[in-house]
């Protein structure tokens, strides 16, 4: 039987975007369904705006242009289409946080279509249980 | 041997990065028929174990694993 990961995004840098963006196709290759969950900085990498600048990382900053311009130059897909990828080709769902959301006054028109639904924590821990929980 | 199995779809994915020959590999897998033998091409160094154990995973047969000139050719057949 195939399993679940559920997998919180909640730094917004692009590193670990990507990272969770990876392991999402990865899981969807192994038929595992996965349930992506934005919040904090996360949730505002969302915004269809783009008013919420996009940092490589926090560590390693010595290397941040470089690695910048090894993404760009080999044309690697961004975290987005990347996930966009993994929903269309698996059983992939993309929650925004509902705390994040009231506090920012985010709705869920204001985000990528990608988001299927903005949920609370509750029923967010209800969707991942009986499988792993990833916090990136 | 791909000389003789000719497959009914090419998927060329060369030049992409993990995960991406492996997903677009999957993504003709789900539009193909059974019994169609679908290749693909990668540059990506994972992809030459990544595709093999998905297609055995996927409980897909592996028609084999071919090294070309500068890229990994895998051929599969969707058995169900």
């Amino acid at each position: 039987m195939p399993g679940k990961i559920s997998i919180l995004m909640v730094s917004g840098t692009i590193d670990k975007l990507m990272a969770g963006a990876v392991i999402t196709s990865g899981a969807v290759a192994n038929d595992m369904e996965i349930n992506v969950f934005f919040s904090f900085f996360g949730l505002l990498n969302l915004k269809k705006d783009n008013s919420f600048p996009q940092t490589l990382s926090y560590e390693g900053v010595p290397m941040t242009d470089q690695m910048m311009k090894v993404l760009k130059e080999k044309n690697v897909p961004s975290w987005l289409d990347m996930l966009k990828n993994a929903k269309e080709t698996g059983n992939v769902k993309v929650y925004g946080c509902a705390l994040m959301a009231d506090l920012l006054g985010v709705k869920k028109d204001d985000l990528d279509p990608i988001v299927d639904d903005i949920v609370g924590v509750g029923e967010f821990v209800s969707m991942a249980e009986g499988g792993q929980i990833l916090f990136i | 041997m791909t000389d003789e199995v000719k497959p009914d779809k090419v998927v060329d994915a060369r030049g992409a990065f993990c995960p991406g020959p492996l997903m677009e590999l999957i993504k003709a897998y789900k539009q193909a028929k059974v019994g169609d033998v679908i290749s693909v091409y990668s540059t990506d160094s994972g992809t030459k174990k990544d595709a093999p154990a998905w297609i055995k995973k996927s409980g897909n047969e592996l028609i084999g694993v071919y090294d070309r000139d500068g890229y990994v050719e895998i051929v599969m057949k969707k058995s169900k």
